[in-house]
């Protein structure tokens, strides 16, 4: 059986009501595991209390921090600062500079582009080749198709095909997240994976982009983060203690 | 000899503040279904509505199963019904009416 993720749940964490319903919704749709973009000025108290809220609703929590570079220094220093107190770092592109960047930086997992501005879309044939050597995947989310209208969904649509057929090609991972703000734009995963279809994207990558591809980013991010990892295939199995 | 089209089932929860009908819910996924792939599209889909299930709260519908993923992104993408905000989630798929009151 598919275990889903859902990579980007926005819930309000000032309402704390409203929080906790979003999460159980999240566990009644049918997912596994939640990650929920934090403030990098959060304190450990509101994670715990994140963490107990997800416990009861028999969901695993993950945390994610949303960057937004101006330019690439900045994103690099964001990098240094944040990489290792999250489990999941995305990073929105907002020039060609810094989508650049993020893209060949291992320690990005996740691509996010506008969505109301196709202009700044950079994900193009040497972005994808960037992003599948740097492991990096192409976020797409999904409440942006729900929520817009006539032309500017039209326009959306048309943009995403091109860029899942140029992610299939370069064999860049994709991320399928819901982006959703509130319980009215929070879909199963298999109609999420029925909406993908509006943009040619396959079922089965659909399923594996809400299911496999987020977990293996997860759990490669959890590996990294715990104590005993020295470097990728080398982990401390065990520590000599002297009587 | 023509061959018999077949359908596929679905069982569909409506989550709104006001009770909603049975004719609005297939209204809502008609004119979804036409916003998202116009009339050429609806007519292949060959939406009827079976029945309400009022202990589990659900609707049944059916379509070609040819157009069952089309029929299942216009269902996820309603977000209202007669102007009140609502959504509708697909909590079952079969081939028969008897496996799907099985699997819901």
């Amino acid at each position: 059986m598919k275990r889903f993720a859902d990579l980007h749940l926005r819930v309000p964490l000032e309402d704390q009501t409203k929080t906790e319903s979003m999460i159980r919704k999240a566990s009644e749709l049918g997912y596994s595991l939640v990650c929920i973009p934090i403030s990098p000025q959060v304190t450990k108290e509101q994670i715990s209390q994140l963490k107990h809220t997800c416990n009861d609703a028999k969901v695993d929590l993950a945390t994610r921090v949303n960057l937004s570079p101006r330019n690439p220094n900045e994103l690099l220093h964001s990098l240094r600062r944040y990489r290792r107190r999250f489990e999941i770092v995305a990073v929105r592109c907002h020039t060609k500079n810094v989508a650049r960047q993020a893209a060949k930086d291992r320690r990005v997992d996740l691509l996010q582009f506008s969505v109301t501005n196709l202009r700044k879309r950079f994900f193009d044939e040497s972005e994808a080749e960037l992003a599948s050597q740097a492991f990096s995947s192409l976020e797409i989310e999904l409440a942006p198709i729900l929520q817009l209208t006539s032309y500017s969904r039209i326009r959306l649509l048309s943009r995403l095909r091109k860029e899942v057929a140029t992610a299939e090609r370069f064999k860049v991972p994709i991320t399928l997240s819901s982006g959703a703000t509130d319980e009215q734009s929070m879909r199963r995963p298999h109609d999420y994976a029925a909406l993908t279809t509006l943009f040619d994207l396959p079922i089965s990558s659909a399923l594996k982009a809400l299911s496999e591809n987020p977990w293996v980013t997860v759990e490669r991010n959890r590996e990294k983060l715990s104590s005993s990892y020295l470097a990728p295939g080398i982990r401390v199995a065990g520590r000599r203690t002297d009587d | 000899m023509i061959k018999r089209e077949k359908r596929r089932y679905l069982a569909i929860e409506v989550a709104s503040e006001q009770p909603v009908d049975k004719q609005t819910v297939l209204g809502a996924v008609q004119a979804s279904v036409i916003r998202l792939f116009g009339e050429y599209g609806a007519s292949k889909t060959n939406l009827k509505l079976i029945k309400y299930v009022p202990e589990k709260r659900q609707f049944v519908i059916c379509c070609s199963h040819k157009m069952l993923e089309k029929v299942r992104a216009a269902i996820a993408s309603i977000m209202e019904t007669n102007g009140e905000s609502a959504t509708m989630h697909v909590v079952g798929v079969s081939g028969t009416l008897k496996a799907l009151s099985k699997k819901t």
